[in-house]
């Protein structure tokens, strides 16, 4: 798996004037990334602390300003990117290992159970994402972290198994594979030395695009109230707290919404970089 | 059948639900009998299936009223504003997809690829939330939330309670359409069959208006079948930003009282419409290429 990674950093290496985006949405990611292991040592302010005055608008003092009870917003919003990347790095990490498995086994499958199988996740696929993640956080008993996790990770691994699927029956129909089985070569070897390799750039894209999607979930299931529960300060969450006030202190309900906004955009051009450098024939076009 | 299963994975006897706390075993014996969680699981699926296919979605636990009109109600402002959203989306992605594509080497087509970048990065409740900002509280042009309790009675008030919810929608679903629409347009202006037709003596915009429009259609026509289910789904998040009485706030409702025929019933109606949209963009996306018609009859590609 080393090999097409290193021909990754080699191709964004080559091509710096191309890969700006890349360079850019890193940078985006990685300022949300420090700001997120930052809270693990220190804030601010103490986010819990109800010192500043209530809804002041942002100073010197107060970065963001402070919400109702009057803590310091800006330490929110950073504990806020840690709850995004938690849950996007969680929710991707779980779709991966279920989409991928099931990808596999489909593109290797029988006829009939691979017609089965594909005919599932068009089915899973066209029940919307949120719908989806919104049931499955009303079946765990208590909302947590963990069940907005595995909510968007079983939602997100439809569409990883899907390309899985695709990509893999396409290297499968290769004169090599055949090559290697003639040589006597197992399925399980032949799935880690010669299929996820060749699909694992392509699935790298996608799971960077579908990060995007479950912070901008995560985010949207928490305004719904079936986020991760308080002291989680999830941007979502701080959202629909400001909303109520968004007459006195408009900020509160600008600045989640922005972080948010940066950190998607940030993931989203990370991806675009990725794709070029994986997909020359997108290179040029754009 | 992923509704039943996911359904049945709510926690708690919906029975609990129909009695409240404090009630005696036999009580709740007697409502399980009632709700007929008391029979095995099997014949639960059984009930379920039968039920679904003659549209039996029963009554609500909480307030008794039978779920199917009240579905029917809150559909009334969900797909009004679906359908206005997804016009106002098309209006807006369409031509400006176009330009984009066309005008790729001018600063506006660089300017509106990148706005619509935006667009895709963008949670909708926020979006929501800054139109309300803006429009609401700053200029005063129109109410932040609510709705008419008289619905449709009068056209113009529910409306008006309407536009900013509408535009919201449209605003996000057109960034997303206004993708497929330029890289659709691309292609056209890329294919051989548009140099020809240059090469024939037409002029740029004459070829593309007659050769460019139904072979870009194709496309994007799958894609819309997908975009109008998602601005459904928008609308559901969004009804929650502009306190609308839709089918959205009905599904929150009623996933937090437990109230089991309410969820149910939302979920069938809404996978039913998400469906329908599908086939519905499947049938229009033959009548468009009729190269898709010779491949179902099984003629020859």
């Amino acid at each position: 798996m080393t090999a097409p990674v290193r021909g990754l950093a080699e191709g964004l290496a080559a091509r710096p004037s191309r890969s700006w985006t890349f360079w850019i949405g890193l940078i985006l990611v990685g300022i949300n990334v420090i700001a997120a292991l930052l809270t693990l040592v220190w804030t601010p302010y103490d986010p819990s602390s109800t010192a500043g005055g209530r809804l002041e608008a942002p100073s010197w003092v107060h970065l963001a300003g402070t919400d109702r009870l009057g803590r310091d917003l800006f330490t929110q919003i950073m504990i806020g990117s840690r709850i995004a990347l938690m849950v996007g790095a969680g929710a991707v990490a779980t779709g991966a290992a279920i989409g991928v498995t099931l990808g596999v086994l489909a593109a290797f499958a029988t006829k009939w159970l691979d017609d089965a199988l594909a005919a599932a996740l068009d089915i899973l696929i066209a029940f919307p994402t949120l719908l989806l993640a919104m049931l499955v956080v009303a079946a765990s008993d208590t909302a947590t972290l963990w069940s907005a996790i595995l909510a968007l990770g079983l939602a997100l691994s439809a569409i990883v198994a899907r390309l899985t699927r695709i990509l893999a029956k396409r290297v499968l129909r290769m004169d090599y594979i055949t090559a290697a089985r003639t040589a006597g070569t197992s399925w399980p070897a032949i799935v880690f030395i010669h299929v996820l390799p060749n699909i694992w750039p392509t699935l790298l894209v996608s799971f960077a695009l579908q990060f995007g999607l479950a912070a901008i979930a995560e985010a949207s299931l928490s305004y719904l109230g079936l986020g991760a529960p308080p002291p989680n300060a999830s941007w979502g969450r701080l959202l629909q707290e400001a909303q109520s006030t968004v007459y006195t202190a408009p900020f509160g309900a600008i600045a989640p919404g922005l972080a948010l906004l940066l950190l998607v955009i940030g993931i989203n051009m990370t991806a675009d970089g990725l794709r070029d450098v994986v997909d020359p024939t997108r290179r040029g076009r754009r | 059948m992923v509704l039943f299963v996911l359904l049945r994975l709510l926690p708690g006897d919906p029975a609990n639900a129909l009695v409240g706390v404090g009630a005696t075993p036999e009580q709740i014996a007697a409502a399980r009998q009632q709700v007929g969680s008391d029979l095995p699981l099997t014949s639960q699926f059984l009930n379920f299936i039968t039920s679904m296919a003659r549209f039996e979605l029963g009554n609500s636990f909480v307030s008794k009223a039978p779920v199917a009109g009240e579905i029917l109600d809150r559909l009334s402002v969900t797909v009004p504003l679906t359908l206005l959203a997804f016009t106002l989306a098309v209006v807006l992605a369409v031509p400006l997809g176009i330009l984009a594509a066309v005008r790729a080497d001018r600063w506006y087509g660089v300017a509106i690829s990148t706005v619509s970048q935006l667009g895709l990065a963008i949670p909708v409740f926020w979006v929501g939330i800054l139109l309300v900002t803006v429009f609401a509280i700053n200029l005063k042009l129109f109410p932040s939330g609510g709705y008419p309790r008289q619905g449709w009675a009068d056209p113009m008030d529910a409306l008006r309670d309407l536009a900013l919810p509408v535009l919201t929608v449209g605003i996000v679903m057109a960034s997303s359409l206004l993708r497929y629409v330029r890289s659709a347009t691309q292609d056209v202006l890329d294919s051989d069959y548009l140099r020809t037709a240059r090469a024939l003596g037409s002029g740029h915009l004459e070829a593309l208006v007659r050769h460019g429009i139904r072979n870009g259609a194709v496309p994007v026509i799958s894609i819309l079948g997908i975009e109008l289910a998602s601005t459904f789904l928008g609308a559901v998040v969004v009804e929650k930003v502009f306190a609308l009485p839709g089918l959205g706030s009905m599904l929150l409702l009623a996933i937090s009282q437990r109230d089991y025929p309410n969820v149910q019933g939302v979920l069938f109606t809404s996978t039913l419409l998400v469906l329908l949209i599908g086939f519905a963009a499947d049938v229009i996306q033959r009548l468009v290429d009729p190269r898709l018609r010779d491949r179902s009859t099984g003629g020859v590609p």
